[in-house]
């Protein structure tokens, strides 16, 4: 199973765990309604309906409440290194958390306790935290786009808060920063990177490159990032090996995007809506 | 002159100690910390340290005890002090760090949020998509986070650029 973790904003929400429902605009999780505008509900939805268009099961989902106290995100963590040992997921994502060196061990130690370790998928906090833990390495796959690849390429950056000047200005040369990520370990096996051309990286080698359809209004809108983590969660879920599901991904969410026709003022909840008919123009065979 | 920096319990903490030691005429920066007290999402305030009674006296009566004060004894982190700016049009995006802000020209509505990897991302283009520029609380007074503080810069960037000149 699929399993993805993070966080909703609403302080009040204790842990949940459940399957995830798609309907429309908004998620259910264990009875609790969510709207879908980015963040790990933007992820899920992607999830639920990729997953659905493939014929696999709905993910499933570990839920907090955190608007960025990170109260929230540590009662997650807690709850993840005492259940985890007990749970057989087969693939988890690591979203939106509050990024706790601390915790990310504990976690991270339950993993590789359990009966089978799964197929470790890091994006946002649970990515930085990863990476400033030295422990990047452990993970398959991560989702970073254009400015956070630049974090991974800083080795001394603890947060993309501090991501030096002049690696921020080698915006225009992924290659060489997808390399120094890789040379100082701070990549996980597998990249893909999110931007104007988007980077499918298997230990330091690019092995895809995606730039068509190209759609310049996708950057602004919150939650396109997400979106594309989530659909490639759910082919690896339906079987494809991580490079074929990243590359996949990442030409679903353009095509998605481009049939949604957006402005930069679209919602994410409109590309989500395209994401069936995007996948239906993808040759999904050829990339098992 | 020597500098000392000063750790508090989150970031929440050093984003309030930061407000209220500038609007007080203190010269001060945030910072990020040496590796080893950087626990995850961490900033520091960089102070002179001639003046720590004063300082210390100042935060204590506003409820805002630091943790420890300690000297800077090498290069503590620069936060992002690079833009990116997009222009799409009857749009302006602007970019700080990881966190991207979007705002309709004409209106000064902010019509999209994105980036970051902090749960208060989420939270913040909650409370801020939709309504102008000029009519929403700043990051800085609802975040909680390094990427609320980069959604800061954003901020007062696309503010600036889309104020009449």
């Amino acid at each position: 199973m699929l399993a993805i973790v993070g966080t909703v904003p609403d302080a009040a929400l204790p842990v949940l765990t459940g399957t995830v429902t798609l309907d429309g605009t908004t998620i259910t999780v264990a009875g609790r309604r969510f709207p879908v505008n980015r963040g790990t509900p933007a992820l899920l939805a992607a999830a639920a309906v990729t997953s659905r268009a493939l014929g696999r099961p709905a993910p499933l989902a570990y839920l907090v409440g955190d608007i960025g106290r990170g109260d929230g995100s540590r009662r997650l963590y807690a709850h993840l290194a005492e259940h985890l040992a007990t749970a057989d997921h087969r693939i988890m994502v690591f979203h939106y958390l509050q990024p706790d060196v601390d915790w990310h061990g504990r976690v991270l130690l339950a993993l590789q306790e359990m009966a089978r370790t799964p197929l470790l998928i890091a994006d946002a906090g649970f990515m930085y935290v990863a990476k400033m833990s030295g422990q990047a390495e452990a993970y398959d796959l991560f989702t970073p786009d254009i400015g956070e690849l630049a974090f991974l390429a800083d080795e001394k950056a603890p947060h993309p808060f501090y991501t030096r000047g002049f690696i921020l200005h080698m915006e225009e040369r992924a290659e060489e920063m997808i390399d120094m990520a890789y040379r100082h370990g701070n990549a996980a096996q597998h990249l893909l990177v999110k931007g104007r051309r988007d980077y499918v990286v298997e230990r330091g080698s690019i092995r895809a490159v995606v730039d068509t359809p190209s759609v310049p209004e996708l950057e602004p809108i919150g939650g396109t990032g997400d979106t594309v983590t989530g659909i490639a969660a759910a082919l690896i879920q339906a079987g494809l090996p991580i490079p074929a599901a990243a590359e996949a991904a990442a030409r679903i969410n353009r095509i998605a995007g481009r049939l949604a026709q957006p402005n930069p003022a679209t919602q994410v909840t409109d590309i989500i809506a395209c994401i069936e008919r995007a996948i239906d123009e993808i040759d999904l065979s050829a990339a098992c | 002159m020597d500098r000392g920096f000063l750790v508090f319990e989150n970031t929440s903490e050093v984003i309030q100690a930061e407000k209220l030691l500038a609007k007080a005429g203190w010269m001060v920066r945030v910072m990020g910390p040496p590796p080893e007290i950087q626990r995850g999402c961490d900033l520091v305030i960089e102070f002179p340290l001639i003046e720590r009674l004063e300082i210390v006296r100042l935060l204590g009566a506003s409820g805002l005890d630091p943790l420890e004060m300690v000297p800077v004894s090498g290069p503590l982190l620069q936060p992002v002090d690079i833009f990116q700016r997009v222009d799409y049009g009857a749009y302006l995006m602007v970019r700080a760090a990881n966190m991207k802000i979007c705002v309709e020209k004409a209106t000064g509505i902010i019509v999209n949020i994105s980036g970051g990897g902090c749960p208060d991302v989420p939270y913040l283009a909650a409370m801020l998509v939709g309504k102008k520029l000029r009519e929403v609380p700043s990051p800085r007074d609802i975040g909680h986070t390094l990427c609320g503080y980069a959604l800061q810069l954003a901020f007062e960037e696309i503010t600036e650029q889309c104020s009449p000149s």
